[in-house]
């Protein structure tokens, strides 16, 4: 599988996002600079990476909406081609208009890091077909602005939802104050997914958890079908 | 004699702070009258915290060397060598004053800079530590100075995409007006060679990248070089304001640029800003240079000449390249959408020279403002406290009753100097670039290392910054001692081996013998410890002056120490794991309640004996600690420090909701209560180790020689002394711990 991961002015997960499927994972990478006119072909899945693309400074991820590669990615997105937006990538993808919403400031008003769990509310997405639905996986976050507020929500679009160990919704155990303590959604043709949390930080053992690496298996996992 | 002839302008020198002595010397060493732009340069240049003339004839005795240390002081940082082709640059350093009038940028900043210092070299930031101390937190203005710092450090590394791995937060009073922050950064070296910042090769053209020039952080050299007085807001301009997106996209464009390898020599501007980079490189390379501030990139086109070389904009970085090779810098820094052009050229001059406007403002002997410092021995002096309280006899303080045990241990818990830090490490990022093993709240951070240049490598490194300031103050040569053996208890924990230090000394103002005489005696500790552990100072940083209105800090000597671990999958960290497990205390028990903050609670103040250090004692308790991990003997370890035996234990059992009990005979009467409950015996390391492997653990201690006590067993939910009949739930502390800092921001 090919990936295509994305590197904003600012972007500080790209390089993680990249050792990750390229060494844990083993598959084809990329990195796409934001300045480039397009994506290269044979592109299975476009990844924008966490971090504080030009710096955040006006609304997280509002400049970096405008960069070069934006359209080749809307276009590629709107042929059904696989996107993941992680932390600011999920951000971004807002502010393109490939998810509905928005994030704005925790409700805390403060960057918060910290290990959150997390329920696996839709499995029926190519990004989360190895979990089981209903699976509660533990997965850091790290961010500013990360409460998802939207007007219109329709359920089947929500993918993972913040909760206690035992996968009960609550509001402690709500991290930023979102919108149906919603972590994760999906764009109605389920091919774009948008998360807060960071899965490329738990995929091995020594870093203490693997259970975002399924996130990237579910797709080379549905890409391997497809070949066969 | 030139002396005759100079009429020095006296409000001008006190201004600058610079003596009449120190006038002429500057006269003698450049061989005419200086004029005002080079009187400035001067002034920064010959500051407290540009040339250390306090301090240097003490920090020469610092030992530099050992089999890893490849970049002693003087660079940027300091490199160790770990093998496998891995170079490890690292540094600490102060941004104390600025915080203490602006505590956002003041700590932001602080960052900043310490980050540049590591990549100038080469070296890609892989972790940051911060070491801070604020005041009494029951005061507005200490929790509003300690909150901003806390977010300016968060601030800073969460959007350089830095991971924060530790650190350590203490409060006291005598940090009300005066806070610490000192922030520790590490890198990674990347480029082939370490970037060096001698210039060579006159004619090579000098390049500047990064942000403009603007009036902030002028003169912030000599700002952080005098005491606070009821004025220091005023000199809020002479406080650097910070981007961390330049800086972020800067370390990018450095690290391509280095890597083309026409970069013949880089200095970043910091303190001092273009004076510092200029005449520093120059005097490094014995060669001159000669530099046209109207290339500057500035933010606004009246600067003077003095503030061009004064300014201390943040996120600006002066290049020599490789003549020929002009184009391929500039391209990687406009890909980067960075400012980067042409200022001037290396020389074989030796001069500094600096033009403005096609008029010369500075020609002078570069060497003169970086090789010719002042140094000053100051009269030294010990204090009065220091014998009274040598005097102090713990007989004098009643033991504790069986009853006053959990209320002790619960206000003990309570207390942000022993309370959990959550408070301050969830606003860090300390996962990001996916290599963090033992983050925050663990006995040293913990970081994999995945190299460039050698992807089979196992490799770990472990970092702590440790500085006990009441030990310090108390008895500085002695509670110095134990900073150093601390941080290396704190990394034999994780199991790496520690290697190496970095240190900032934060002290008073260095003219008055009392403060002198702990400055003294601190750098006779440092020295003494890291001889016995073979932990050479690879570099650091000194802030002196740390007085508000007269009144001068503790003695705070902040040690950052790095350790190195062969095999990542040994690292154990100071969690319980499981129920059934069996806890051993490593080290001797002694009758100690001196100095320890359950004194403090008791009485108010910070009294008594310093505990003792016995270097081979450390060392062997260490080895063994870093032996059982080798051997996977163990699951976890813990230092015994501050808070003393309950307080470490209740943190192994916290993280998974655990408890312990003692067993039966366990505390001894051979010592007080309150001593081996909550003193805080130097040389002692909690560890838990599975049922079945203590026969073996326990042949092991004997066969080394290290001494031993198997005082209990993991248990769930509950913590049971048997002795004292005493049983509380674990849930219940562990409240207070995880609400010790939060409860006043509430």
């Amino acid at each position: 599988m090919k990936f295509s991961v994305i590197t904003f002015p600012g972007s500080n997960c790209d390089k993680d996002c990249v050792y990750v499927l390229k060494d844990v994972l083993k598959q084809d990478v990329v990195e796409t600079f934001h300045d480039e006119s397009s994506l290269l072909p044979g592109i299975d899945c476009v990844i924008l990476p966490g971090g504080f693309s030009y710096g955040d400074y006006l609304r997280s991820g509002a400049i970096a909406r405008f960069s070069k590669i934006v359209n080749p990615i809307i276009n590629f997105a709107n042929k059904g081609g696989l996107v993941i937006g992680i932390c600011n990538g999920f951000q971004i993808l807002c502010e393109m208009g490939l998810l509905s919403g928005a994030l704005t400031a925790n409700k805390s008003r403060s960057f918060i890091c910290d290990e959150v769990y997390l329920k696996v509310v839709n499995n029926k997405t190519p990004f989360t077909s190895l979990y089981k639905e209903g699976e509660v996986i533990k997965v850091p976050i790290a961010h500013g602005d990360g409460r998802y507020v939207s007007k219109n929500i329709d359920k089947s679009q929500i993918v993972f939802q913040y909760c206690d160990k035992n996968g009960n919704i609550t509001e402690e155990s709500n991290p930023n104050g979102s919108v149906q303590n919603i972590a994760g959604i999906i764009n109605a043709k389920g091919t774009v997914l948008g998360m807060m949390p960071h899965p490329e930080r738990v995929c091995e053992s020594v870093l203490g958890g693997v259970d975002g690496k399924r996130l990237f298996k579910s797709l080379c996992h549905l890409h391997s079908l497809f070949n066969i | 004699m030139t002396t005759c002839t100079i009429k020095p302008n006296k409000e001008l020198l006190t201004k600058l702070k610079l003596t009449a002595d120190e006038y002429l010397k500057i006269v003698e060493l450049i061989g005419k009258e200086p004029n005002e732009v080079e009187l400035y340069m001067f002034s920064v240049m010959w500051s407290e915290h540009c040339c250390y003339k306090n301090s240097k004839a003490l920090l020469k005795e610092f030992p530099t060397k050992n089999k890893h240390v490849v970049v002693g002081p003087g660079e940027n940082a300091g490199v160790v060598d770990l093998g496998d082709g891995i170079r490890i640059a690292f540094k600490i350093e102060s941004h104390n004053r600025p915080t203490a009038v602006e505590p956002f940028q003041g700590a932001t900043t602080g960052v900043g800079g310490i980050l540049r210092d590591i990549f100038t070299m080469g070296a890609r930031p892989i972790a940051v530590l911060d070491s801070i101390r604020f005041g009494d937190l029951k005061l507005p203005r200490s929790r509003f100075l300690f909150s901003g710092a806390v977010s300016g450090i968060g601030h800073y590394g969460n959007c350089t995409g830095i991971p924060n791995i530790g650190g350590e937060a203490y409060f006291y009073p005598t940090y009300n007006e005066n806070p610490l922050v000192n922030a520790m950064a590490i890198g990674l070296i990347e480029t082939k060679e370490i970037v060096k910042s001698n210039a060579s090769g006159p004619g090579n053209p000098v390049f500047y990248a990064g942000s403009k020039t603007g009036r902030d952080g002028l003169g912030g050299a000599s700002f952080a070089s005098s005491g606070l007085t009821e004025d220091s807001h005023k000199d809020r301009p002479a406080v650097q304001v910070g981007d961390p997106f330049c800086e972020k996209v800067l370390i990018e464009a450095c690290l391509e640029a280095f890597k083309t390898g026409y970069i013949v020599a880089a200095q970043d501007m910091g303190a001092a800003g273009l004076t510092c980079s200029t005449s520093e490189m120059a005097a490094k390379g014995n060669v001159g240079i000669e530099i046209d501030l109207d290339k500057v990139p500035v933010r606004t086109g009246t600067l003077t000449p003095v503030e061009y070389m004064l300014s201390e904009s943040q996120e600006r970085m002066l290049f020599v390249v490789k003549t020929g090779f002009e184009k391929n810098i500039i391209d990687v820094f406009s890909k980067w959408g960075l400012d980067c052009v042409q200022i001037g050229e290396i020389t074989d001059t030796k001069k500094i020279t600096i033009k403005h406007k096609n008029k010369i403002v500075v020609d002078m002997d570069a060497k003169a403002l970086v090789n010719n410092t002042p140094v000053y021995k100051r009269e030294k002096r010990e204090p009065e406290y220091f014998k009274e309280n040598q005097k102090f006899n713990q007989d004098s303080i009643p033991d504790l009753k069986r009853e006053e045990v959990v209320p002790i241990l619960k206000e003990l818990l309570a207390s942000p100097n022993i309370g959990s830090k959550k408070w301050i490490y969830s606003k860090y990022d300390h996962q990001v670039q996916a290599n963090t093993i033992i983050k925050p709240g663990g006995s040293a951070g913990l970081i994999r290392i995945r190299s460039l240049h050698n992807d089979m490598t196992t490799k770990g490194l472990a970092a702590t910054c440790d500085g006990n300031s009441a030990y310090v103050y108390l008895d500085p040569c002695l509670g110095s001692k134990i900073a150093v053996a601390e941080a290396a208890r704190n990394i034999s924990c994780t199991g790496a081996l520690p290697i190496a230090i970095t240190d900032n000394l934060n002290f008073g103002n260095p003219e008055k013998p009392e403060i002198y005489w702990q400055l003294s005696e601190s750098v006779r500790g440092i020295k003494e410890a890291c001889l016995e552990f073979d932990t050479p100072v690879t570099g650091g940083n000194v802030s002196l002056y740390n007085e508000s209105n007269g009144v001068d800090i503790w003695p705070t000597p902040v040690i950052g120490m790095v350790g190195i671990i062969e095999d990542v999958e040994l690292v154990i960290n100071h969690s319980f794991d499981k129920a059934g497990d069996i806890i051993l205390l490593l080290g001797k028990q002694k009758n100690e309640i001196g100095a320890s903050e359950y004194l403090y609670l008791r009485i108010k103040e910070i009294k008594g004996r310093v505990p003792e250090l016995d270097f081979n004692l450390e060392k062997t308790v260490q080895s063994s600690a870093r032996e059982l991990v080798k051997r996977k003997l163990i699951k976890s370890a813990h230092d015994c420090s501050i808070g003393g035996l309950l307080v470490t234990l209740c943190e192994s059992a916290f993280p998974n909701d655990l408890g312990f009990q003692l067993i039966a005979d366990c505390p001894q009467p051979i010592a007080r209560l309150d001593a081996v409950l909550f003193g805080e015996t130097q040389s002692r390391i909690v560890i838990s180790t599975d049922k079945n492997n203590l026969q073996e653990v326990e042949n092991f201690l004997k066969e080394a020689n290290c001494p031993y006590e198997v005082i209990g067993e993991v248990i769930k939910e509950e913590i049971k002394i048997k002795s004292l009949n005493l049983v509380t739930k674990t849930a219940d502390l562990k409240l207070i711990w995880e609400n010790a800092l939060a409860k006043f921001f509430e």
